[in-house]
């Protein structure tokens, strides 16, 4: 493998430069073209100029990166003890924690905001009850603090899950030996497994990171704006206006990404992580007084993260809730008015993001393997593309793609590809395909290269090998991985809205969107919400009975 | 003879093939709306299929334009008279002549504002009137007066009680916007904007953000279109709904997309949307809006509120005025309200806080007080430019091109705001310590 360059590792990369090339590269350049060109097309750079020149835009670019570096840091503190606990410790109801731990990023559009401020809101069930018994209130869901807790809350199970991952790969003689040596408790996580876990929590922090600088859902239900994602947002979906700031933003986004992936990959260079054993799952049942107090922190964590979940648990159950603790009427409606829809919703989001996962962590797969593997030149750009949808919005991509496929008849599907529900699948893949490459590169790094040396030595092709010795060692990185873009698919609206050709092809954030539009749907669109959340709830679960007992030691998370 | 038959024949085929398809719709209209009216006329036209593509209306627009060398779509139905313009403007609409049975019984105008665009692009539907909603909840459990005006929404009694959304964000806050310039004059308006602007507890990004906060009671006072107000009454929320003595009513507005696949039928739809029967269809209580047919209130529902007798105000709405500077008076709202609303809440915060305290000193001497305080008003109720300059070429042409002057405006008015935002509330702080 690290004998020089090998033509069919060649053949595979260019044909995944290929494909990125036309998915994402191509339709992505189309739109962002306009930031740097002038009213005559001629290349300029004025805009980029001019973007740091203005104050708002340098107060939004300090504001993006603060939100970033706070949430990687208060996330790390609910999602790397959740990840050691869940890694190491066996106890009943496990599976639970890992179902539920994986929830918070499913916020459903524009009901979860509704949900969280109906319990955080100023006029919310927490603060209506601070009213009335200390005669105070707490701005939890206001400026740059209300963001801040929002997107830790809703994005700390990126940097959990990739966690968990890299903890239950990690050798046990390793830490065994350490043990023996006198080394325990925090000095044992410092100094051993806490470098060892690092390429799964810097990949999940990392994505942590990019996320939080380019969420809008969170900036938007808060009404605050003086961030980048938001900025770029608000001036490009303007009407009547071409905005050419709102592009030199999204450049501006996309240059912020890529540089904090390669920080990152600088950082992780610096040592080599993988081992060659796999010793036997280290876990501890849990009993006594530790027992207490690990459940009553998951119990914290998660009954807070969840917040959302319940609030539109209420709310779709309700009829009328204003300015009132919790809903004055009650009423089932909401679910006879959803009943007959449902089955067309959840057959829609289900083909759409299955088979958008599936392709992700095969793409994902064979992209981490050439990053890891092979030292092809060129292997960098690949990795720059697939992470380029992570700070891409989903307004600006959909808009690419209606500009490069519509027009022209897709061969095979009798019409363009953009009357198609094919271009959603293709934009959720490529909107999530960052999520599967990171997981599979933070696994293989995990993987000694010696193990697959060996299966060659012993006669086995290179197909082989990879079946067989190396897929199923980042099994876990790979289900963690899609399991991760199927959750995130189905609640995706940013460009599903832009691209549905029509009503009855909208998968379930979709047919939200169409309730909250009507001035009588919100609790409806809440009992919408609810279905995707048992939809999530039951697909993750099911990820964690198959994979769980099957995958062994390789998928504990 | 034979053959002439048989192309006869073939002709027939083809057309009825043709007229027995759909009618491709893209709307931001809610689903009570767009589904009333797919049953209706469905019922109404057999063989016609109403197909929806429902976008919200930026995203609409953009579709459109991007999806222009070949259309999929019909016909366009969506409430914000700007998205209708911009369309225009961009060729996208097709021009159309409704027969005139139909467009005799419409009238030209509502108030002074066009129903129908006069080159015949777009056709208005149904109107609808800005106004003030509130939480009766609410404003009973703070102990707040119903309002009635827009200046009530400058009371300091009102401060952090109240919610809009962004003018830009929204067609009908834009128009809101400008009702209020033209009624109160450029200098006059904007102070009013300013004020009340500091009195919001949040500007939102979405036109339904705002009835959704008062309905939930986040806020207790917003700024809405009449059926935001009226629907959401008629299910039972504890919610009111009035419209101040000067307000805009505007065309909800139905237009046919040039070169779209099906035109007959998106030509029988726009006659069904402005017939009697479509007409009706608005009157449903989950619907709400106000038609465009004078006669058809005889028929209206109890209350119901009559746009063609209601008095509408003294303002004599200027509509080029208002579409030629829609792009400089959203930015300059952006730029001096929404951007900047922690520093203009927080200098209206200590005006507010200077006068109580001023009000509460009795018998020493506050005049100094009272000078600091005017100043600091006065301060954070100035526009950055004159009505002239929004209106001037080249201004208006700077937000429709990529030249630097947008930038450059823009930072002029961040940091105009800025300024005098800081310098009020250090203004107001003086004042309040001179009443100690």
């Amino acid at each position: 493998m690290r004998r020089g360059v090998d033509w069919r590792q060649g053949f595979l990369m260019w044909a995944l430069l290929a494909l990125l090339g036309i998915f994402i590269l191509y339709p992505v350049a189309r739109v962002l073209w306009v930031s740097l060109s002038d009213d005559q097309g001629r290349l300029t750079l004025l805009h980029f100029v001019n973007f740091f020149r203005r104050p708002l835009f340098r107060e939004a670019l300090w504001n993006s990166l603060l939100s970033g570096v706070l949430v990687v840091f208060f996330g790390s503190l609910i999602a790397v003890p959740l990840a050691y606990i869940s890694a190491r410790y066996e106890f009943r109801g496990k599976i639970a924690l890992q179902t539920l731990s994986t929830l918070p990023l499913v916020i459903p559009p524009f009901v979860g905001a509704v949900a969280l401020q109906m319990i955080l809101g100023r006029s919310g069930m927490v603060n209506l009850l601070l009213m009335r018994w200390f005669d105070t209130t707490i701005p939890f869901m206001e400026g740059m603090t209300g963001v801040v807790l929002v997107q830790t809350l809703h994005y700390f199970p990126f940097i959990m899950l990739n966690t968990a991952v890299s903890l239950s790969n990690i050798e046990a003689s390793l830490e065994e030996a350490a043990e023996n040596m006198g080394c325990h408790g925090w000095r044992l996580f410092r100094r051993i497994t806490l470098p060892l876990m690092l390429p799964g929590y810097i990949a999940g922090s990392l994505i942590a990171f990019i996320r939080v600088i380019d969420d809008l859902g969170t900036p938007l239900m808060l009404n605050y704006k003086n961030l980048l994602a938001a900025q770029a947002y608000l001036r490009i979906t303007t009407i009547g206006i071409d905005d050419v700031d709102g592009y030199v933003i999204c450049v501006v986004l996309v240059l912020l990404s890529l540089a904090s992936l390669f920080g990152a990959r600088k950082y992780l260079a610096i040592a080599e992580y993988a081992t060659v054993q796999r010793g036997a799952p280290v876990s501890e049942r849990l009993s006594g007084g530790k027992r207490v107090w690990i459940l009553l922190f998951i119990g914290l964590a998660l009954g807070v993260s969840l917040l959302p979940h319940i609030g539109i648990a209420v709310l779709s159950f309700a009829k009328i809730w204003s300015f009132s603790i919790l809903p004055s009427i009650y009423t089932l409606d909401n679910y006879v008015e959803i009943f007959f829809r449902v089955p067309h919703f959840v057959k829609n989001t289900l083909l759409y993001t299955l088979i958008a996962a599936g392709l992700d962590v095969l793409l994902g797969a064979a992209i981490a393997f050439l990053l890891v593997r092979s030292r092809l030149r060129g292997r960098n750009l690949l990795d720059a593309i697939a992470t380029l949808p992570l700070a891409i919005p989903g307004v600006v991509l959909a808009v690419g793609y209606i500009r490069v496929f519509h027009g022209w008849d897709f061969p095979g599907i009798g019409g363009p590809l953009t009357s198609s529900w094919i271009i959603l699948v293709i934009a959720y893949t490529v909107r999530r395909l960052p999520y599967t490459v990171r997981a599979s590169y933070a696994a293989l790094q995990q993987v000694h290269v010696s193990l697959e040396e060996a299966a060659q030595n012993l006669g086995a092709n290179r197909f082989k090998t990879y079946w067989k010795v190396t897929v199923p060692l980042i099994a876990g990185g790979l289900v963690a991985g899609g399991l991760i873009a199927f959750v995130t698919s189905c609640v995706e609206l940013a460009s599903t809205i832009m691209l549905v050709p029509r009503i009855e092809m909208g998968p379930i954030s979709y047919g939200i969107y169409i309730y909250m539009q009507s001035p009588l749907g919100r609790s409806a669109g809440a009992a919408l919400g609810v279905v995707a959340i048992l939809l999530v709830g039951l697909g993750t679960y099911l990820t964690h009975r198959v994979f769980g007992e099957r995958a062994g030691s390789a998928f504990r998370v | 003879m034979k053959r002439a038959l048989f192309t006869l024949l073939t002709l027939l085929v083809l057309t009825t093939a043709a007229a027995a398809k759909e009618v491709v719709i893209v709307t931001s209209f809610p689903k009570e709306l767009f589904e009333g009216y797919k049953k209706a006329f469905e019922a109404k036209n057999p063989g016609i299929k109403v197909v929806i593509n429902s976008k919200q209306t930026n995203a609409g627009v953009t579709y459109l334009r991007e999806t222009r060398s070949k259309p999929e779509a019909d016909i366009f139905w969506v409430s914000a008279p700007d998205a209708f313009q911009a369309l225009k403007t961009d060729g996208l609409l097709d021009k159309y002549a409704p027969p005139k049975e139909i467009m005799a019984k419409i009238p030209a105008k509502i108030g002074t504002f066009p129903i129908h665009d006069p080159d015949g692009t777009y056709f208005g539907f149904a109107v609808s009137g800005y106004g003030l909603m509130w939480n009766r909840n609410y404003l009973q459990a703070h102990k707040l007066p119903a309002p009635k005006e827009w200046t009530d929404l400058t009371n300091p009694r009102y401060f952090n009680h109240l919610v809009i959304s962004a003018p830009s964000r929204s067609g009908t806050t834009h128009l809101t916007v400008e009702v209020i310039l033209q009624a109160y004059g450029w200098e006059k308006g904007w102070a009013l904007l300013l004020n009340s602007g500091g009195n919001m507890g949040t500007i939102t990004e979405r036109s339904f953000g705002v009835p959704e906060a008062v309905v939930t009671g986040q806020y207790g006072i917003g700024v809405v279109i009449d059926f935001f107000g009226l629907s959401n009454i008629a299910s039972g929320q504890p919610v009111d709904f009035v419209y101040p003595s000067l307000t805009s009513v505007v065309p909800a507005s139905v237009g046919i997309v040039k070169g779209g696949p099906n035109p007959d039928n998106a030509k029988a739809f726009v006659n069904y949307l402005l017939s009697e029967a479509g007409q009706t269809v608005l009157f449903s209580p989950d619907i709400a809006r106000l038609p465009v047919l004078p006669d058809l209130y005889a028929k209206a529902p109890k209350n119901y509120p009559n746009p063609f007798t209601m008095k509408l105000g003294g303002v004599n709405f200027n509509d080029k005025l208002s579409s030629g500077r829609r792009d400089v008076v959203n930015s300059l709202y952006d730029h001096v309200i929404t951007f900047r609303h922690r520093e203009l809440k927080d200098a209206w915060d200590g005006i507010y806080k200077a006068e109580e305290a001023i009000s509460k000193a009795k018998g020493r001497d506050v005049a100094q007080a009272q000078g600091l305080v005017g100043e600091a008003r006065k301060a954070a109720s100035q526009p950055p430019i004159t009505d002239k300059r929004a209106s001037d070429k080249e201004v208006t042409d700077a937000f429709k091109s990529k030249s630097g002057l947008k930038a450059q405006l823009e930072t002029e008015w961040e940091n105009f705001a800025r300024a005098n935002y800081g310098k009020a509330k250090e203004l107001a702080s003086k004042a309040l310590a001179l009443t100690r």
